[in-house]
């Protein structure tokens, strides 16, 4: 048990000796304090993985807070689910850790920048340790930290500050959906504990299940960037690369999948709300895809098509298909990081620029580089045998069972993936370069420690899909076997699958027809994308993101800045002060007026007396007489 | 003999401020206030030594006649020099020992009048512990009065320029709000009949006898019967007293039955209203808050670490030690309404943060935020969020304290509060951006520091609460939203981005080891009590729900 203890403890410890000692420490030594961590993590994350016997084991930690009848214990719970997160997330997180202390070399940050990524790595673990709701927000709100505060890590530049701020608020109009979610558990249950919580409703207690998932889904919305809380994983990408890479790529976002598969006892019994996250997940996988398809920022292309495939992930859970959703989290985290770093190469190559206009015919001065994301390219369009073409098809064979229509537009998404990820490949890497002459001078492939990550995130792109090779290729459908003890009976059925049908086919068709156009049009064609000012039509509407960030603007934060303009300028400051101002004046001019009474004449006093008494004397004797 | 450490407490500051006005030891005017304050902090520790968890009663009682007098066929009045501590208060009296500490730490930028100054911060002081040890409503009341006289002098002669504004509104203010008071304690007094006190008048019993519960129902019964000539009867202001009904005379106005309405509301009604808002312009709620800008914004700012990290909390104080307990049926009654007050409050107050351009402001109107959520929670009627409430309510005096005296920093250094007048400080202070940034992260209720355990059950009592409606603390869910959005406008405004400032001769040199200290004490107690907050809901647990099955 205390190994268990040393997997979120290590990182935390490296936060704390990296954020206590900047900027004192050199950044060779801060950059091995802060790796080790993950590693040893990752360890012995390996060491439980391997030792798991299947049941599910509960650590207590602390009785956290005991209130009246309420009890909130802090416990870690080791299962088949959180295990293979703990992998995802100490392996990744090692790897970009790796890279990083390459790429972040030059930067005066280094060892705070560590810190917060370590930070990072403690959150998340938390995230996925916990053994309830609350100790899940924990890690939630955490990591929502970590990454305001990496995102805005070069926050001398305004508009990477905005970025930041823009996250964390998104992220917590879904935080409050998913505080609300918590209340009503505490409300129907008295727990938030996830045992305690799964056996009641199995049991068939607890009413109002839909609104819980629903609430508690309006999270995922917020972290896992959906509609219509999506906007502000695109303008995350102002972080530092590895930080995309990591934290809005392969685990942060992932998070919201992860608390549904978590929660899939409480989605199976609200099926309408489950239905409402697959019509979110697809409208999000087209919108992003979409808007993909012009951009010429190598990030923004990838920030998009990451709202894009989490978009794939909740499809496949509105479909209850749990293990190919979570498949295709593995599968992205690799591919998906593997192209942010390739992407992190790149821009450290062509002294940080990121428009891919300016790029071109990268491949001979950065083969690795070239390469590798060839692969990770590959791999996100769904190109068998890589990664991505068993996930993703895993996703489509369960779509095409539960609802056709959706099915059919999912396929649309992929041909777009496809398309925009091949644009962005050959721009980038062929044809001739047409970046400034200084660039020119200094491309090189990145150092050994950019590489290396590379290359292994690069091989699991290839092969990753061997995690859960369907039984129709040979395969023994290992995460299937895996994940079956916490999903819900009878979710585990393989799918007949026959290689003559449409089923299989049209994903084929979906993924090569696209990419021989991209490569046609880009590559043999030499097209490379127009400037700004010469976009016009619905390319411009698409290349300007719908202008969803400009009604946001005009439906909600001018709104409140008026609201919050009228109630200080008038409410406050007109109606409130004045009448208090007002009492206070209309004493003070009464007492003025009264005042004059006091005259200090003897005289005057004792007519005053004299009447008064005559007064007094006359109420009187009115009541005696009468 | 024991030690009588309660009054102790509340006499080490009266002493201190007698040798700061006689004016003889006047360059040690700081060092004298500090150390009778430790002392003070020396007393508390024992106290906390001895203090007892496990029961709801009150401890370390010290109790003696004060004040006898008859008012012939009215009866008598008792008002009694009664003292204890219980879960309610003893959090608030230990922040109010760390927060005065803290506050004359920080009192350098004091010049002028400096006795007078440390006087007046003892007075203040003195009144504030006794308002948190009184048991007697009468004892509370002189307390509460006296407060405002220190408070008064001390945003009037040291504030800023428009300290007359700001202390005369702060003083109509609290004057109109003890009228209140006075009002409803005149005719608690008058209405409710002491047992124990007319038991000893009549000589059914001995002082220093034991009187049980029979013999308190027997002393009721009789005055019912008018068995016990109206000349004998005892009234006192114990707050035990006015929280059991049974004490109230039934031709009494007070009384249930009476027939009194003014408005549509009862004696009863208008009487716990009365309390409400005399209470309430003290935490302040809306619309009664707008004397509490002005007041942070002209104060010094030791003077506004002692308004937001105490003084406010009196007003959340008396609600739940005077007026939930007098008036439960009236409250639950209303609950539903003032729940709705505390969530305005929290959008309200968080509304205008956002329009703030001064900094110091925009605390202030940050504090009518989070002191909605205490409303929020009491009038939840929920253990949850009455342990949710006391929570908020220290949490918020150690975080307040902590952004008022961050204020300061900046203020001492330039003489300018406006927001848009800095940027990118960090890069020039980087200790003083940290402790900021932890701050604000603090205050706009981050899991790990206190601030998110305060809101979080006042939420949850609020939204679970079978007496008021879960809008309310759904709106009140919304504040977290402009909480975050205010506070990081302002961290990037000030500390991110391009270097700016708008005088350029402004020499800003980082946090001192001095400034350090305090401000690093405040930063982690928050976290201390955001990671182990069984540190407060171990002292509060058995008195919320001993208040619980009082009113249920």
């Amino acid at each position: 048990m205390s190994s268990i203890l040393f997997i979120p403890l290590l990182p935390l410890i490296g936060f704390l000796i990296n954020g206590l000692s900047f900027p004192k420490l050199s950044n060779p030594v801060a950059g091995i304090i802060g790796t080790i961590p993950p590693l040893a993590a990752f360890a012995l994350s390996l060491q439980l993985f391997l030792q798991f016997d299947g049941n599910t084991q509960i650590v207590p930690l602390l009785d956290w807070i005991s209130v009246g009848e309420l009890s909130i214990p802090i416990a870690f719970q080791i299962d088949q689910l959180s295990l293979l997160m703990l992998l995802i997330i100490t392996g990744v997180g090692t790897l970009i850790h790796v890279y990083s202390s390459a790429y972040m070399s030059h930067d005066e940050g280094f060892g705070k920048f560590f810190a917060f990524l370590n930070l990072f790595v403690f959150f998340m673990l938390l995230l996925v340790m916990g053994s309830g709701f609350v100790t899940l927000f924990i890690g939630w709100e955490g990591v929502g930290l970590c990454s305001y505060l990496l995102i805005g890590f070069w926050n001398k530049k305004n508009s990477y500050g905005d970025a930041a701020r823009k996250a964390f608020i998104m992220n917590r109009i879904g935080d409050l959906g998913f505080l609300i979610g918590i209340f009503l558990l505490f409300q129907e249950f008295g727990t938030a504990t996830y045992q305690e919580v799964f056996e009641a409703i199995k049991a068939g207690n607890g009413s109002n299940l839909g609104l819980i998932a629903f609430c508690l889904f309006i999270g995922a919305m917020g972290k896992s960037a959906q509609i219509p809380l999506f906007t502000w994983l695109p303008d995350a990408m102002a972080g530092p690369t590895p930080v995309s890479a990591l934290i809005h790529a392969a685990t942060m976002v992932t998070a919201g999948i992860y608390m549904v598969i978590r929660a899939n006892v409480l989605f199976e019994m609200s099926p309408e709300v489950l239905h409402f996250v697959g019509w979110i997940g697809l409208a999000t996988a087209l919108l992003g895809a979409a808007i993909g398809l012009f951009q010429n920022d190598i990030k923004k292309v990838l920030a998009y098509s990451t709202v894009s495939q989490l978009g794939y992930m909740f499809m496949g859970l509105g479909a209850s298909a749990y293990t190919a959703s979570f498949f295709h989290v593995m599968t992205h985290a690799f591919f998906k990081a593997l192209l942010f770093l390739g992407a992190g190469s790149v821009i450290h190559a062509m002294s940080d620029e990121q428009d891919i206009r300016k790029m071109g015919g990268l491949k001979s001065q950065l083969p690795i580089t070239y390469i590798t994301f060839l692969l990770g390219t590959i791999a996100i369009a769904g190109i068998p045998p890589f990664a991505g073409f068993f996930s993703k098809d895993e996703i489509l064979a369960h779509l095409y069972h539960h609802d056709i229509v959706m099915w059919a537009l999912a396929i649309v998404g992929s041909a777009l993936t496809s398309f925009y990820m091949f644009r962005v490949f050959i721009v980038t890497f062929h044809g001739d370069f047409r970046g400034t002459q200084h660039q020119a001078d200094h491309l090189h492939e990145s150092p050994i420690a950019m590489t290396l990550p590379l290359i292994v995130l690069a091989v699991l792109s290839v092969i990753g899909g061997i995690i859960n090779l369907p039984a129709f290729v040979g395969g023994n459908e290992f995460l299937a076997h895996w994940l079956n003890p916490i999903l819900p009976e009878g979710s585990h059925e393989a799918l007949e699958v026959h290689f003559a049908s449409l089923e299989f086919l049209a994903p084929l068709a979906a993924a090569f027809i696209p990419a021989i156009f991209a490569i046609q049009l880009y590559g043999s064609k030499k097209a490379v994308p127009a400037a700004d000012a010469e976009i016009s039509g619905i390319q411009k509407i698409i290349y300007d993101k719908f202008y969803i960030d400009e009604a946001y603007n005009f439906l909600f934060v001018k709104p409140i800045q008026f609201l919050s303009q009228f109630f200080y300028s008038f409410i406050d400051f007109l109606i409130i002060d004045l009448l208090v101002e007002s009492t206070g004046k209309f004493v003070k001019s009464s007492s003025n007026e009264l005042r004059k009474l006091q005259s200090g004449n003897i005289g005057f006093y004792i007519f005053m007396m004299v009447a008064a008494i005559a007064i007094i004397l006359a109420w009187t004797l009115k009541s005696w007489i009468f | 003999m024991t030690l009588p450490i309660l009054s102790l407490i509340i006499c080490i500051p009266l002493l201190a401020a007698l040798v700061l006005a006689s004016g003889k030891l006047k360059g040690y005017a700081q060092q004298i206030s500090l150390g009778a304050s430790l002392i003070q902090i020396g007393l508390l520790i024992k106290l906390a030594l001895g203090y007892q968890t496990s029961t709801a009663t009150f401890q370390w009682v010290e109790q003696h006649d004060w004040i006898h007098f008859s008012l012939g066929s009215l009866g008598q009045f008792v008002a009694k020099y009664h003292l204890g501590i219980d879960g309610l208060s003893f959090g608030l009296i230990i922040l109010t020992g760390i927060i005065s500490s803290i506050a004359i730490w920080n009192s350098d930028s004091i010049k002028e009048k400096t006795s007078s100054y440390f006087a007046l911060i003892m007075l203040l002081n003195a009144s504030l512990m006794g308002c948190f040890l009184a048991k007697d409503f009468l004892l509370f009341y002189l307390f509460f009065e006296f407060m405002l006289l220190p408070m008064y002098f001390l945003i009037g002669i040291w504030g800023g320029p428009r300290k007359e504004y700001a202390s005369i509104k702060f003083f109509i203010y609290t004057l109109a709000g003890s009228l209140f008071i006075l009002l409803a304690l005149l005719a608690l007094g008058t209405s409710y009949i002491d047992p124990y006190e007319t038991a000893l008048a009549i000589d059914f019993i001995q002082p220093g006898q034991a009187f049980s519960a029979e013999n308190a129902q027997m002393i009721q019964t009789a005055i019912a019967n008018g068995e016990i000539a109206s000349d004998k009867w005892v009234h006192s202001f114990d707050a035990a007293v006015f929280a059991d009904l049974k004490n109230c005379y039934y031709k009494s106005i007070l009384h249930p039955d009476s027939a009194w309405v003014l408005g549509n509301l009862s004696a009863r009604e208008w009487a716990f209203w009365l309390l409400f808002i005399g209470f309430g312009i003290k935490l302040p709620i809306v619309p009664f808050h707008t004397w509490l800008p002005d007041a942070h914004v002209e104060a010094p700012t030791p003077v506004s670490v002692l308004l937001a990290g105490v003084l406010l909390k009196i007003g959340a104080y008396g609600w739940l030690r005077f007026t939930l307990p007098f008036f439960p049926k009236e409250a639950l009654e209303f609950s539903n309404i003032l729940s709705g007050i505390g969530a305005i409050s929290i959008i309200y107050g968080a509304f205008n943060a956002l329009a703030m351009t001064d900094l110091k402001k925009l605390v202030a109107y940050s504090s009518i935020s989070h002191m909605g959520f205490v409303l929020l929670g009491i009038a939840s009627f929920t253990a949850e969020g009455w342990q949710g409430a006391i929570f908020q309510l220290i949490s918020h005096g150690v975080l307040s304290s902590l952004l008022f005296l961050l204020v300061g920093v900046i203020y001492d250094r330039t003489h300018d509060r406006s927001i848009q007048n800095y940027s990118g400080l960090a890069q020039i202070m980087p200790a003083y951006t940290f402790i900021t940034g932890l701050a604000f992260f603090a205050s706009l209720g981050l899991p790990g520091f206190s601030g998110f355990i305060g809101e979080f059950f006042s939420l949850m009592g609020s939204f679970n609460s079978q007496h008021s409606s879960a809008i309310w603390a759904i709106l009140g869910g919304l504040g977290i939203i402009l909480g975050a959005g205010y506070f990081l406008w302002t961290f990037q405004k000030m500390f991110l981005g391009k270097q700016y400032l708008k005088n350029s001769e402004w020499l800003l040199s980082d946090l001192t080891r001095k400034e350090k200290l305090s401000l690093y004490f405040l930063g982690i107690s928050s976290l201390l009590l955001g990671i182990f907050p069984s540190i407060i809901f171990n002292l509060t647990d058995n008195w919320v729900s001993h208040l619980i099955n009082q009113l249920f």
